[in-house]
């Protein structure tokens, strides 16, 4: 894989998102600019409506920019048709927030499966080898595929549901992945394993995540490169170790202070 | 138990409670549960999804309706023995006024179509029948004062505020009668970090006014119980597997749960990206019919034989500590020591 | 699938209301198997026969054979049925300007009234203040009367071919009765005949069955361009959505009754069977099936599952058939429901303002109250020929709406008390 440092997978100029118009205007995203490199971990920190869903959501084509441009690897992303989104979406995927509202209830496990296998491969595979990735990719999120096949997702467990989120990502492979909030719905005993998860799979198919998030423990965790977003704006970037402990700007030190540390007296007249 | 000895505003001692579901099954979420928070104290309370926590909460206010069901043990608050008595006794006398809680999401069960005020009145007319509407407005003006809240919010609909706002009229609204314990499940979960700490400073003001005497907080976020209060108590399936104070359970834990629950905080701290997080594999047991032995025994990395025969106590060490594990404090310290190298 | 009817057939509305439409839709196809003629066939000559046994005479004088019973008061009761309450007021009238006091005349009494008449009636009498029309009248009445109290029977007289001379047959006795399952033509009206001598009972079974027809395609027509329409709408967005939108809102500003009576009024007499207007009834009532869609599929759409749905490369299509409309589908079944309930309604509503189906061939709801209406069953009393159709348009909607509303609290737990 090419490490090169000025090796840019995903990047953008300008990057804006204006939701509604006249007195309900929102500006949800405001002229963000980007370079992830290929094979770091990205995360986006902000609070609650600070716009980082929609960026996500820019950045897998779910919705139109305003504004400005995505790059993907080098080239201007075209994603105007079916065929061009599809082609897309092999390389760019997601992981969201809920786990329970990500699964549609009325199909079957198997089905969210084979969908990706298909995506990948195309209908002409055998279905013993299909049967045996979807097998693979089970194992590897500590599930059992016989536990699973012809049950719906909402018969299993929050933690178990987000395992399965990361098989899809297993099979598909992509080059990114973004993570909306992945872990803010499972008790901070799962979050662990998600994470760990996570990690695995990206050393073992070599992708780029980027995680959004509100949590800026988490972020410090698994990242390389921060990026902290304020009112639809980066407000400052860099590596994680300068910006979580050498921050820069008010809002970055805010945040920080706001979140309760084992070491540090939490200080509860800021407020 | 590391408390000091003040007197205890709630005791509680074996208390277990069930579900009864509809297929008449009974799913016991607190088996045998004993805690005592003194005078001026808080106790956390922490462990994984599904544990028991709600459920333990909603027990200890003494008032039950199906599918939980009281089963045994004894309710103490303030000396006052709450178990037992009559439902309806309990809900005018005790509810709002010795003991208050707030249940998992309830800032989002507030009426739309009801205005703040008009949630106080309900809440102080059912205990003080007759009170005139001023003087209710009077006291909550007063008191949301007090606690740093604008009086205007008193005339605004729910849909009006913002997550933490609603939060803490919510909270503010519970404590009107300044009840002698507050429980609060899981405040803070829903909010961001600004409002949960806007929140949480709330909390303790009420603790620092006097307006309750003791606390007792829920949540599956440890650093933010470590901040927060005094003890802190770890379930896993329905059952108590360690209680201590907040420094014992956090940095020095005994039990192989607790310090695997340890080792999966993560805290914007420097040093927190060398150390690797501690995954716990598998599930929690069914609560339909756990394992007869330990209940933790099938996730346990330093799992024995003699684990799955019997149920295990909880039990105090010498040195004061409360925890529930069949082998020695000693060795168990030797065994972690053993991990780290 | 199992666990999901448990739960509607645990409502008891919709409980009460699948019996009501479960029964009238066991009738609807029960019936004919058991009566076979054609609803519209004309059964009788007289319009507006009231319900009941009719038993041919013909038949039960000529062959079947006779029984001699017994009952007491026959005789009173032949003659209290005769002797209707006009004639006996005028008895009365009579008596009492014949100068006896009118206390001790009660018209109840036959056999007391008839007594004192017998008494005192003399033709000869002129009373004053009574025309010859009147005299006429009470000379006509007596000589029935005196037929009314013969005691022996009536004689069959069959007149001779050759001579013409009546020629006694048989004589029927007073005392003689038949059966009724042994003669041989008898037909029951339970709910009489109608204005054209038809059994209404017959023909409200096949109108009840026609306007369901009517009913089940105009809900469906309905629903599924509604349904089409609101998931286009609701999920493209954009100008579709505008475009659909403002269909709609000319829809909703120009009542739909107004315009379903425009455009049944120009398809022509001769064009209109029970299905076009059905259809039209369709065409014209989508638009809040429409609404109520869109307003779904909107807070549908930006769901996290129909996200993933997109990243798995499913077109919008699938996407549309498979993660949208099964979260609708019960508001879709709703909304059918209502939707056939007021398609019958429409039906009658139309037939009865004449712009309903091609009369000859089928009957409807609608139109048995059209008939009923133009034939004026209503001022003669003929109560028979139109209340059973109310009643059955009422328990229609009735059992329909109640299952709608069961439905509702089953899918929506948040309406249950
Ligand atoms: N579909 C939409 N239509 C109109 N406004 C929207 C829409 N989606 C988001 N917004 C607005 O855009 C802003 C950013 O929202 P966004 O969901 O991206 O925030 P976020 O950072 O993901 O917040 P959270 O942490 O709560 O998920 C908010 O003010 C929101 O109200
Ligand atoms: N109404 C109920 N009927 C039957 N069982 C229930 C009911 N509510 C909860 N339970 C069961 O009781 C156990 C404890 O649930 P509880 O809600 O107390 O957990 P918790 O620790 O508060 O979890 P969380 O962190 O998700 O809020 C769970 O196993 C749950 O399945
Ligand atoms: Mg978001
Ligand atoms: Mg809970």
């Amino acid at each position: 894989m090419n490490m090169k440092s000025d090796d840019i997978i995903l990047s953008g100029k300008g990057v804006t998102k204006i939701y509604g118009f006249g007195p309900n205007r929102t500006v949800a995203v405001d002229h963000v600019d980007f370079s992830f490199k290929r094979g770091e971990v990205i995360s986006i920190v902000g609070e609650s409506g600070s716009g980082k869903t929609t960026l996500a959501k820019m950045l897998l084509g779910l919705t139109s920019l305003s504004d400005g441009q995505i790059y993907f690897e080098g080239k201007l992303r075209d994603i105007r048709t079916h065929r061009q989104k599809r082609e897309y979406w092999k390389n760019c995927q997601a992981i969201f927030q809920d786990p329970f509202a990500s699964f549609n209830i009325f199909r079957k496990i198997d089905a969210v499966l084979l969908d990706c296998i298909r995506l990948r491969h195309g209908r002409r595979l055998p279905d013993e080898q299909k049967v045996e990735m979807m097998r693979e990719a089970c194992r590897f999120v500590n599930l059992k595929w016989e536990e699973l096949t012809n049950k719906y997702p909402f018969e299993l467990s929050g933690g178990q549901q987000q395992r399965l989120m990361i098989a899809r990502i297993f099979l598909l492979r992509p080059k990114i992945l973004l993570a909306d909030e992945p872990t803010s719905m499972i008790d901070a005993c799962s979050r662990a394993t998600i994470l760990d998860m996570l990690m695995d799979l990206r050393s073992e198919i070599g992708m780029t995540p980027i995680f959004i998030t509100h949590d800026i423990g988490l972020a410090y965790y698994v990242s390389d490169t921060v990026y902290i977003m304020e009112h639809g704006r980066f407000v400052e970037s860099g590596s994680a170790d300068d910006v979580i402990l050498r921050p820069k700007e008010a809002y970055t030190r805010r945040l920080l202070d706001d979140v309760p540390k084992l070491h540090e007296e939490w200080d509860l007249s800021t407020v | 138990m590391t408390t000091p000895m003040t007197r205890a505003m709630l005791e509680v001692n074996e208390l277990t409670t069930r579900y009864i579901t509809r297929f008449r099954e009974s799913i016991y979420a607190v088996d045998h549960v004993s805690l005592s928070v003194g005078d001026g104290k808080s106790l956390g309370i922490a462990g994984e999804s599904g544990c028991g926590k709600s459920t333990l909460a909603l027990s200890l206010i003494g008032y039950y309706f199906p599918p939980l069901h009281y089963t045994s043990g004894e309710i103490i608050i303030d000396g006052r023995t709450i178990t037992g008595m009559d439902p309806d006794e309990v809900r005018k006398t005790i509810l709002g006024r010795e003991i208050s809680y707030i249940p998992q999401a309830a800032m989002n069960a507030l009426n739309p179509t009801q205005r703040i005020i008009h949630f106080i009145e309900d809440v102080v007319l059912a205990h003080h029948p007759g009170t005139p509407k001023k003087e209710i407005y009077e006291r909550a003006r007063e008191r949301f004062e007090l606690l740093g809240l604008p009086a205007s919010v008193l005339q605004k609909y729910p849909v009006e505020l913002s997550g933490g706002m609603k939060q803490r009229t919510v909270i503010a609204t519970s404590v009107i009668l300044s009840p002698k314990v507050l429980i609060a499940d899981e405040p803070s979960s829903a909010l961001d970090v600004t409002s949960q700490k806007m929140v949480i400073k709330m909390i303790l003001d009420l603790m620092d006014k006097g307006i309750i005497k003791s606390l007792v907080f829920i949540t599956h976020e440890l650093p933010l119980l470590y901040n927060v209060t005094d003890d802190i108590m770890v379930m896993y399936a329905g059952q108590v597997v360690e209680i201590g104070s907040a420094d014992e359970i956090v940095f020095d834990s005994v039990h192989p749960y607790t310090r695997a629950l340890m080792g999966s905080i993560i805290v914007p701290e420097k040093g927190l990206r060398d150390v690797k997080l501690t995954a716990i594999p598998g599930t929690p047991p069914n609560l339909k019919n756990p394992p007869s032995g330990c209940r933790f025994a099938d996730r346990c990395k330093y799992v024995r034989p003699e684990c799955r025969v019997a149920p295990v106590d909880l039990h105090e060490t010498a040195s004061g500590r409360v925890y529930r594990c069949i082998i020695p404090e000693q060795e168990l310290r030797t065994l972690y020591e053993h991990e780290k190298r | 699938m199992r666990y999901m009817l448990g739960q509607i057939f645990s409502s008891v509305r919709f409980r009460i209301g699948f019996s009501i439409f479960a029964f009238i839709l066991l009738t609807v196809l029960i019936y004919p198997l058991i009566i076979t003629e054609p609803p519209l066939k004309t059964i009788s000559r007289g319009t507006f026969l009231s319900p009941g046994i009719y038993v041919n005479v013909y038949d039960s004088i000529g062959f079947s054979p006779q029984y001699t019973l017994l009952l007491d008061g026959a005789a009173e009761r032949r003659i209290a049925a005769k002797l209707n309450a006009d004639d006996r007021a005028s008895m009365k009238e009579w008596l009492v300007k014949a100068g006896l006091p009118e206390e001790s005349i009660d018209t109840q009494d036959t056999a007391a009234l008839l007594e004192v008449w017998h008494a005192n009636f003399d033709p000869t009498i002129r009373l004053p203040g009574m025309t010859n029309a009147d005299r006429n009248y009470y000379i006509r009445l007596n000589t029935a009367l005196d037929g009314l109290l013969a005691t022996e029977g009536a004689t069959i007289a069959v007149p001779d071919a050759t001579t013409g001379a009546l020629k006694e047959q048989a004589v029927v006795d007073q005392t003689s009765y038949v059966n009724i399952y042994e003669v041989p033509n008898s037909r029951v009206f339970p709910l009489g005949t109608d204005n054209f001598g038809r059994d209404v009972l017959t023909e409200l079974v096949a109108a009840t069955g026609v306007s369901l027809i009517i009913g089940f395609v105009a809900g469906t027509v309905a629903t599924v361009i509604g349904l089409l329409l609101g998931l286009i709408s609701g999920f493209l967005g954009g100008f579709v959505d505008d475009a659909i939108i403002f269909v709609t809102n000319l829809f909703t500003v120009i009542p739909s009754f107004i315009i379903l009576i425009l455009i049944t009024f120009s398809i022509g007499q001769d064009k209109r069977g029970a299905i076009t207007i059905a259809v039209v009834i369709g065409l014209t009532s989508w638009v809040w099936t429409t609404r109520a869609v869109r307003a779904q599929v909107i807070s549908l759409r930006n769901r996290d599952h129909v996200n993933l749905s997109r990243l798995s490369g499913h077109s919008t299509a699938y996407i549309l058939m498979a993660d949208i409309f099964p979260y609708i589908a019960s508001y879709v079944v709703m909304a059918f429901i209502l939707q056939v309930s007021s398609g019958i309604l429409a039906e009658a509503g139309l037939s009865i303002l004449g712009l309903g189906p091609r009369t000859t061939e089928v009957p409807t709801l609608g139109l048995m109250m059209n008939w009923g209406m133009i034939y004026q069953a209503h001022i003669l009393g003929k109560w028979w020929a139109y209340f059973p159709v109310i009643l059955v348009i009422a328990l229609i909607t009735f059992s329909l709406n109640l299952m709608q509303t069961g439905l509702d609290r089953v899918f929506n737990p948040t309406l249950r008390e």
